[in-house]
């Protein structure tokens, strides 16, 4: 109707500080209908707070937020559902023992006493059509794999007529296959008019998914760029402040001992379903081995049998030639295994604890944390203070509860302790998930500087341009199978994205089979 | 001058202050109810007062009143820590007590120096087997401890009154045709010292002691390091190799064995002997119970436990010089102390919601500011769901 599209929302001017932080300093946005508008920027640079405000869960200290035209006041994520705003989390906010179409409804204000579930069901079918987001809105969430999971969270937003989608680091858990389809779903989404708000930290996919990008370092708004008029390289030296390395540094390392071997171990899901079936392979010191493969295709089952989280139903685990296949996490810890688990929080760090509390959780054993079964508060603090200068943890004090900390700092402080405490094998699952491009080579580094120190690293990564810059060898699981291993030199990510898809080693020449639905979960 | 009194509002101390300001608010709304009774709140919360601290005399009764519910209170701040809740208290007391007293009549003329402390063990290790069940239950089965530690209240109350009308009762009793269900008195060689002339005995010092001994066990010690850490975090526990089923079994057996402990220094500090009305109350006077109240008074630190108790051990003995005063019925005094506990209990969920507050909105120097300032949202929310 009107010549001069104008912007669906637009925030100016937004400033949120929290003691001795200025999360965001004078930060403005404009998003206009039919667009996507990638939001780029290092841990702490003040992305989610951003979001956060817009969807209601902080107050701005100032500044206005705007939707179309109007000034708008959010004081709740209910405020900003009504105005037509949502947002999917990274951690997926769904009740895993309700149905899908039970989720969507869920928290819906104007629902009646006995809802129609029938009726709710076919609008879902409808929109699924319509937005290419296929799930069964009578399945129950835990039937689900990560990506389904996903397009519940998406539809969840259009169902409630949401015309801003904020998404964070929405392809951090798909396939590259399903990152592609999510890109189609935004793309039917802007052709209707809605816009969409991507937080990530890839460059690629700023490239290909958004229309704008708009760069936050330490708070403040550095660059908005419109993305056909910009270069990855660009955008790495505006997000980090320098020049950033794409490429590191991989000595050749001569091969130490065996460390790890597998003889075809199997194992169960928590819901008693085969998740590993008959895994074989061995890492030797001085090697990084990386496991590709879709979420959900018993990468966490691994990193669990191998860490002793998990028994073992069948198969020997072998670590320095020693049989731990039934042995206990301590055991395991005591025979020299580090794990970086891929539940920070949830696993890896004790939140309501403070940063020293949980540097110390795999040393505060022995000397010098604690002696004889007293703890030695002066030694912990010392350490803490230690790991928190190499490592550069930002955090205002040792004493802070860790979960008050950024997920990069969290993760950084996880990495500390495990890496201090590695003596043989480091299990390292999605490493650099939701880092920073500074984090991110770091956590490499560290890495490498492992397997140079003889180390034997498991790697679990979904990040296939990781694992073939820094895995020795790469083996891919699907279904709980091993679809090959492969030296990383030979091969690419066609090769890989394949055997994710499932089709081993063996087959790839014949191109012709490729299975075009990699999303489907084992179950 | 707003500005000012919104932050004094808003500070930490009145965070300390509100289980006082929540038992205002209780005797407040308990002022009325003595009005519809045709009583003078006055007068009669001046007898409460006089009753739990006007004397001497009264302010023992209050420290004694206060002895089994410290005790049962530092127990409940070593479950809650360990992320387990023990509500049978009163069964582990009188297990414990049951243990105790079994040991008091077994070795009559021994010494006291080694009976008394032989005793007071008993009913350490009775409360901790009465509290380890439901702990190793929990641990190995999921079975819920707060449903299984109070059916272990009822099986200890009935075991009792076995044991009181058969095996263990006083033979006088056995040849009186009242046969009242108590045991014999136990040699007055064991009584625990007292501060004469008033009833204060050493096992008040003794409660005083295992508070500060348990805060430093769960602060001090890499035993109560890997319990707080199964409070806070199982996943996170058993990641870091700590065996999760066997210090939830343990934290609940400590629990257990502080209300055993204070069985057993019921027995030897102020009842001399063990009986039973049929029920739990009649020996416990329900001190399984209001520990866990004072617990959640001193906010589940063993520290604050201290005060929290004498607070109501003072509740309860001033309860009694006020019913007398001013002739209301006794069911008042229950709905007194209760008012108290619901408001108090009441205050401490609005205390959390306060800190959380201070945490997101405008973080004090002790409540560590966040860096990113993560939204309490995401990980906290799915862990509820």
């Amino acid at each position: 109707m009107n010549d001069q599209p104008k912007p669906i929302l637009e925030m100016l001017g937004i400033t949120k500080r929290f003691p001795g932080v200025l999360a965001n300093d004078h930060v403005d946005l404009e998003l206009y209908p039919g667009e996507v508008l990638a939001l780029l920027g290092e841990n702490g640079a003040g992305k989610s707070t951003l979001m956060n405000i817009l969807v209601g869960l902080y107050r701005p200290d100032e500044g206005e937020i705007r939707m179309r035209g109007q000034r708008v006041e959010i004081h709740s994520p209910r405020d900003a559902a009504a105005l037509g705003i949502g947002m999917v989390h990274q951690n997926f906010m769904l009740v895993k023992t309700m149905t899908v179409a039970e989720n969507i409804i869920l928290g819906l204000s104007d629902l009646p006493f006995v809802p129609d579930l029938r009726e709710v069901s076919r609008r879902i079918r409808e929109l699924s059509q319509r937005y290419r987001l296929q799930v069964d809105p009578d399945a129950y969430i835990w039937q689900l794999s990560v990506g389904e999971q996903q397009r519940v969270e998406i539809l969840k937003l259009v169902y409630r007529g949401a015309e801003v989608l904020i998404l964070d680091e929405p392809t951090a858990v798909l396939t590259p296959q399903e990152a592609q389809e999510l890109q189609g779903v935004l793309r039917i989404m802007t052709a209707e008019g809605k816009s969409a708000i991507f937080i990530t930290h890839k460059m690629e996919e700023v490239m290909t998914f958004s229309d704008w990008v708009r760069v936050l370092q330490q708070g403040r708004l550095t660059a908005v760029r419109k993305t056909g008029e910009t270069s990855p390289q660009e955008l790495a030296r505006l997000m980090v402040g320098r020049e950033v390395l794409f490429r590191l540094d991989r000595k050749d390392c001569v091969l130490g001992e065996k460390v790890l071997e597998l003889h075809s171990v199997s194992a169960l899901d928590d819901r008693g379903l085969p998740a590993l079936r008959e895994v074989a392979f061995d890492i030797h010191g001085g090697e990084i081995l990386g496991i590709a493969g879709v979420a959900g295709n018993g990468q966490s089952q691994l990193a669990e049998v191998v860490t002793g989280l998990r028994r073992t139903a069948q198969g020997r685990i072998l670590i320095r030639g020693k049989d731990l296949t039934h042995a206990s996490p301590l055991e395991l810890i005591r025979a020299g295994v580090s794990h970086i688990p891929a539940d920070r929080i949830g696993m890896g760090a004790v939140g309501n604890m403070a940063v020293a509390d949980n540097l110390a959780m795999k040393g505060y054993r022995g000397s010098p944390l604690s002696e004889r079964g007293v703890l030695r508060p002066r030694n912990i603090l010392e350490f803490a203070k230690r790991m928190i200068e190499a490592f550069r943890i930002s955090t205002p004090t040792p004493n802070t509860r860790i979960k008050f900390l950024s997920g990069g700092n969290i993760q950084k402080a996880i990495l500390a302790r495990e890496i201090d405490a590695c003596d043989g094998l480091m299990v390292a699952v999605y490493p650099a998930r939701g880092l920073d491009v500074g984090a991110t080579e770091a956590v490499r580094k560290m890495l490498l500087s492992q397997r140079e120190q003889g180390l034997a690293v498991l790697l679990i990564s979904e990040d296939l341009e990781e694992l073939l810059t820094i895995a020795d060898r790469i083996t891919v699981l699907f279904a709980g199978q091993i679809m090959g291993i492969v030296p990383s030199a030979e091969t690419t990510v066609e090769m890989l994205g394949l055997m994710m898809a499932g089709v081993p080693l063996a087959d790839l020449p014949a191109l012709g089979t490729h299975d075009p639905t990699p999303g489907s979960s084992p179950a | 001058m707003k500005q000012r009194l919104i932050e004094f509002w808003n500070s930490p101390v009145i965070d300390a202050l509100l289980p006082v300001l929540a038992t205002l608010a209780a005797l407040l709304v308990g002022a009325l109810m003595l009005l519809a009774l045709g009583a003078n709140p006055l007068v009669a919360y001046g007898a409460l007062l006089d009753g739990a601290f006007g004397s001497l005399n009264s302010i023992a009764d209050t420290l004694v009143r206060a002895t089994p519910l410290l005790f049962v209170g530092v127990g409940i701040c070593i479950a809650f820590r360990g992320g387990v809740t023990n509500i049978g208290g009163e069964g582990q007391l009188v297990v414990g007590a049951l243990c105790a007293t079994m040991v008091g009549l077994t070795f009559p003329d021994g010494p006291a120096l080694v009976v008394v402390p032989l005793a007071l063990l008993a009913g350490f290790l009775g409360g901790a087997v009465w509290g380890g069940i439901p702990g190793l239950l929990k641990a190995h089965f999921n079975v819920n401890e707060i449903l299984s530690t109070v059916m272990m209240n009822q099986i200890a109350v009935q075991g009792m009154n076995f044991l009181l009308i058969g095996p263990l009762i006083d033979p006088v009793q056995l040849e009186r045709a009242s046969r009242i269900p108590q045991t014999a008195r136990i040699s007055a060689a064991f009584d625990l010292p007292r501060l004469a002339p008033t009833r204060l005995h050493l096992g008040t010092f003794l409660a005083i002691v295992m508070a500060v001994l348990v805060y430093i066990l769960l602060w001090r010690t890499t035993l109560g390091y890997r319990i707080r850490a199964v409070g806070l975090n199982r996943e996170a526990a058993r990641y870091a190799g700590i065996n999760v089923p066997r210090h939830i079994a343990l934290s609940l057996a400590l629990s257990g064995a502080m209300a055993g402990l204070a069985g057993a220094v019921q027995i030897f500090g102020v009842n001399f002997r063990m009986f039973t009305d049929g029920s739990a109350t009649g020996f416990t006077g329900s001190a399984g119970f209001h520990g866990i109240v004072a617990a959640l008074f001193g906010q589940l630190h063993p520290l604050g436990t201290i005060p929290a108790s004498f607070f109501f051990g003072g509740l309860l003995v001033g309860a009694n010089r006020l019913q007398r005063a001013v002739q209301v019925p006794a069911a008042l005094i229950v709905t007194l102390n209760g008012l108290v506990v619901v408001f108090v209990v009441g205050t401490e969920l609005w205390r959390q919601q306060r800190a959380r507050r201070r945490v997101v909105e405008r973080p004090s120097e002790h409540d560590e500011p966040s860096l990113t300032a993560i939204p309490p949202t995401a990980a906290s929310l799915e862990g509820k769901a």
